[in-house]
């Protein structure tokens, strides 16, 4: 009779997904993929693409390469970066040229499309790995890219 | 008499409070994840903690709540579920209430819980609440049936209603073993029955999560709130000690391998309980809920039936004396 | 004998209209639904959206055709590698410009990877919905393997922003499809898992077989696609009628069922979680070489027209329809977004049922409230 197997079906589906919790269950020592967050900043290491921040780096004589041309400013889709230049002279060259004073990057505002990296065409800014960014004062989200006292590496053409 | 009543109250408190971690850890194992485990050493302050949130919560209402009413729903939950305790043999000698209607009272005792329920689901003046409390009603009545059927099942092989009484028989073998096919069914319709009258999964529709807000106790806060959630937690306990009192032999070893220290007789019994409720967890954390027509069906069309043709089994067995003793 | 108390004829019952209001945790999403009731049944059920509107249409006629692709990707949030190459496409479409193969290739594997996600998500929080909670977390454990190989190549998780109009935007990762064939290995042990867990079980058969039936000429006439309409038998699947990409050279069978009901809707989405791994498995060991992008202007200009294009996101068709007069910014950029079209069903699918029922036909329509309300 139909009531007696479908009695019988039931309790046997029933069982076979107790049997796949309970698996788990037994493995819970090693299977566990909750990661303990602050404790294990030690070994936390993120892959090398990550989208954390936009960074401009800096070499040992303390030496950018951007040279001020705003094809980063163009790409941003919503204004994250201003780029406050000035014209002046080459000292290798003797003619006029661009030079930044302040590259300022809004980090309140960025979408981390990757949009100003890629249009970058002296690879002067690169993504940063650095994701813990909260503040409790939100002046501090704006930040000028370029350190105090560098200036543009010779040699550098855009 | 008084000193009985407060050693009871503080164990059990703290027991509740132990089985609301206890959940929550194994909850976590079974979803591959680690559960609380920074408060205290591994976690056990964590529902200290908790219960110290709650107390310090605002005590709001609603305007239009009916403020008697409101106020005393809580009280009727936790109450009847501290009540129950009161019968349990833990062991030879630690029984605070040995009357001779046990079983008895312990199901007139649950069936008070129930108005508990929908008073706070009525007093909160909420459509929410009035659709969970409802629904909760019309489940605990009808498997309340199941319960009481499948106890009686077991009774006829004792003759009492005397929960010592009922202990002292199993002597000869546990209630399980001596009752073989009979009693195994009707120890199954008791766990699928006990886990709907506790209102918990797959029968949890009452407080369904991803359904309407938070069933009849979403306008209770503070310690009301917490009154509501420690007695499920207790209610779950005594649902399967009543379980292990008359399908497993309360305090008894088993084969009698510990008849010789007596006061080892508590532990068999919580390691018994803690091994139902542990099964109560995992049908919790494994099944999806039915719906409140589907449940309705489960217990009419399927258990009763059985449990009546059950019963019918176990008084043949026992007029033809065909059950195993030791 | 006495005749019996005369009953008052005049007691009657009326139905009661109830919110489940923008913040519910069983509606994914900010949707609203206005619900008339009666006891439990359903007497009729209207849809109040536009909680998260944020006018990306009209964003995107001030932006360029490089900076639409990242807007997209906040649509619909679980395909968005899908949404991204729509736009794509439909740029290069209108410039006449040939990708080359690796491009087509690499950007049909990332689509595929990126509807097995989706579908994961979608059935951890369909057990969810019906009360099992512990699927959550083994649905969202596979989707962490494939967030891992989009962050390692894409570097992002969910706004991956990979594909440009002309290619992609860096080249795949050396580790990319060593991870790939992993975890194709991994998750064809997992899927036979889910259906012990879920799929088998009595309780979930009850309560999804039978309800909230989509007949064949309902689905076409309320625009439904994807596997909603899929599970009433109309075969819509865009990878089979309008190939794009690297979809015209894999076998893949389409997902079809003829009943209608939540339980065919379940198992045509399973059915496409194996379609996809057998795409994925066809295409990751013979990826050709080549340049990754075609250089295109810093400033593209499409010429006047209008052109359309339509990809199979994870819920369904999503059509992207431009307008330009030749400038460097649309005129008018539309999307046609499969979850507006599947939850205008809503209504005759889920009247009649119980509030149960509307739950779980819910979780299986899989709406994403950002792409209806973009």
């Amino acid at each position: 009779m139909s009531y007696f197997s479908e009695i019988y079906n039931g309790i046997k589906t029933l069982l076979t997904g107790m049997s796949v919790t309970g698996k788990y269950f037994l493995h819970s020592r090693k299977g566990a993929i909750t990661q303990q967050y602050p404790d294990n900043r030690a070994t936390l290491k993120m892959f090398d693409r990550f989208r954390g921040e936009v960074i401009m780096p800096h070499d040992e004589n303390n030496e950018h390469r951007c040279t001020g041309c705003q094809k980063c400013e163009i790409a941003c889709p919503n204004g994250s970066i201003e780029i406050i230049w000035d014209r002046g002279i080459d000292e290798y060259t003797g003619k006029k040229k661009k030079n930044i004073d302040k590259f300022v990057y809004h980090l309140s505002l960025c979408t981390m499309c990757g949009l100003c990296i890629d249009a970058c065409p002296t690879d002067a800014i690169i993504w940063g790995q650095n994701f813990e960014n909260s503040v409790y004062d939100r002046t501090k989200l704006t930040r000028v890219l370029n350190r105090p006292g560098s200036k543009l590496a010779p040699g550098v053409e855009d | 008499m008084i000193l009985i009543a407060l050693a009871y109250l503080g164990f059990f408190a703290v027991a509740g409070l132990m089985l609301v971690l206890l959940e929550r850890r194994i909850a976590a194992w079974f979803q591959l994840r680690i559960g609380p485990n920074r408060v205290g050493p591994q976690g056990l302050l964590q529902t200290m903690a908790d219960a110290l949130k709650l107390v310090s919560k605002e005590l709001t209402g609603t305007v239009k709540a009916d403020k008697f009413l409101y106020n005393l729903a809580p009280y009727f939950v936790i109450i009847t579920s501290l009540m129950a305790l009161a019968v349990f043999p833990f062991s030879q000698k630690i029984q605070a209430f040995d009357i001779n209607i046990g079983i008895f009272f312990l199901i007139a005792i649950s069936s008070i819980g129930v108005i508990g329920i929908l008073l706070g689901g009525w007093a909160s003046n909420n459509k929410y609440s009035l659709i969970g409390a409802m629904r909760s009603g019309v489940q605990t009545i009808s498997y309340e049936l199941s319960v009481g059927l499948s106890l009686l099942t077991m009774i006829l092989l004792t003759g009492s209603l005397q929960l010592s009484e009922i202990v002292e028989t199993q002597k000869h073998g546990w209630l399980i073993v001596q009752g073989h096919v009979p009693a195994i069914i009707a120890f199954m319709i008791y766990m699928i029955a006990g886990t709907a009258e506790t209102n918990r999964a797959p029968f949890d529709l009452v407080e369904a999560e991803s359904e309407l807000g938070a069933g009849f106790h979403t306008e209770y806060s503070g310690m009301k709130f917490a009154y509501f959630f420690l007695a499920e937690f207790i209610n779950m306990f005594i649902i399967a000690a009543i379980a292990t009192t008359v399908f497993f032999g309360a305090w008894l070893s088993p084969f009698g391998i510990t008849e010789s220290i007596p006061w080892l007789g508590v532990f068999w019994f919580l390691l018994k309980a803690m091994v139902l409720v542990f099964l109560m967890m995992w049908f919790r954390w494994t099944f999806p809920r039915l719906r409140i027509d589907q449940l309705l069906t489960l217990e009419w069309k399927y258990l009763l039936p059985i449990n009546l043709v059950n019963i019918i089994l176990m008084a043949l067995l026992v007029w033809n004396n065909l059950i195993i003793k030791f | 004998m006495e005749e019996a108390t005369v009953i008052d004829k005049n007691f009657k019952t009326e139905p009661y209209q109830i919110n489940m209001g923008p913040q519910h945790p069983a509606t994914h999403g900010v949707l609203n639904l206005l619900l008339t009731i009666d006891g439990e049944i359903i007497k009729k059920v209207e849809p109040d959206l536009g909680y998260i509107h944020r006018s990306i249409e009209k964003m995107c006629e001030a932006d360029s055709y490089q900076q639409i692709v990242h807007l997209t990707d906040r649509m619909d949030y679980l395909s968005a590698n899908i949404n991204n190459e729509a736009v794509c496409l439909v740029v290069e479409k209108a410039l006449e410009l040939e990708v080359p193969d690796r491009v087509k290739v690499i950007r049909t594997i990332i689509g595929e990877l990126t509807r097995i996600s989706s579908h994961c998500l979608w059935w951890g929080v369909m057990g969810m919905d019906v009360g099992a909670l512990t699927t959550y977390f083994y649905g969202f454990r596979d989707r962490e393997m494939l967030n891992d190989i989009f962050e390692e190549t894409c570097g992002a998780r969910l706004t991956m922003n990979y594909n440009v109009p002309g290619g992609l935007m860096f080249d795949i990762h050396p580790n990319f499809v060593k991870r790939v064939k992993k975890f194709i290995k991994h998750f064809k042990t997992k899927i036979p898992e889910y259906d012990r867990l879920l799929t088998g079980n009595v309780i979930f058969q009850k309560r999804t077989k039978g309800v909230g039936v989509l007949s064949k000429e309902d689905a076409i006439s309320f625009g439904t696609s994807g596997p909603v309409a899929r599970a009433s038998g109309v075969s819509c699947d865009v990878r089979k009628h309008h190939p794009y990409s690297a979809l015209d050279r894999v076998t893949f069978k389409e997902a079809l069922k003829t009943e209608g009901d939540t339980f065919a809707r379940y198992q045509v989405r399973i059915m496409e979680l194996w379609e996809s791994l057998s795409i994925v498995e066809q295409l990751i060991d013979n990826i050709p070489e080549g340049e990754y992008r075609e250089k295109t202007n810093a400033v593209i200009k499409l010429p006047k027209g209008e052109y359309y294009q339509k990809v199979e996101t994870a819920r369904g068709e999503l059509g992207v329809y431009v307008i330009s007069t030749g400038t460097k910014n649309p005129y008018r950029f539309k999307f046609r977004s499969p979850g507006f079209s599947n939850l205008s069903a809503l209504n005759h699918m889920a009247v009649g049922g119980k509030i149960g029922d509307l739950v779980a036909i819910m979780a299986t329509l899989d709406l994403v409230i950002p792409d209806i309300d973009r």
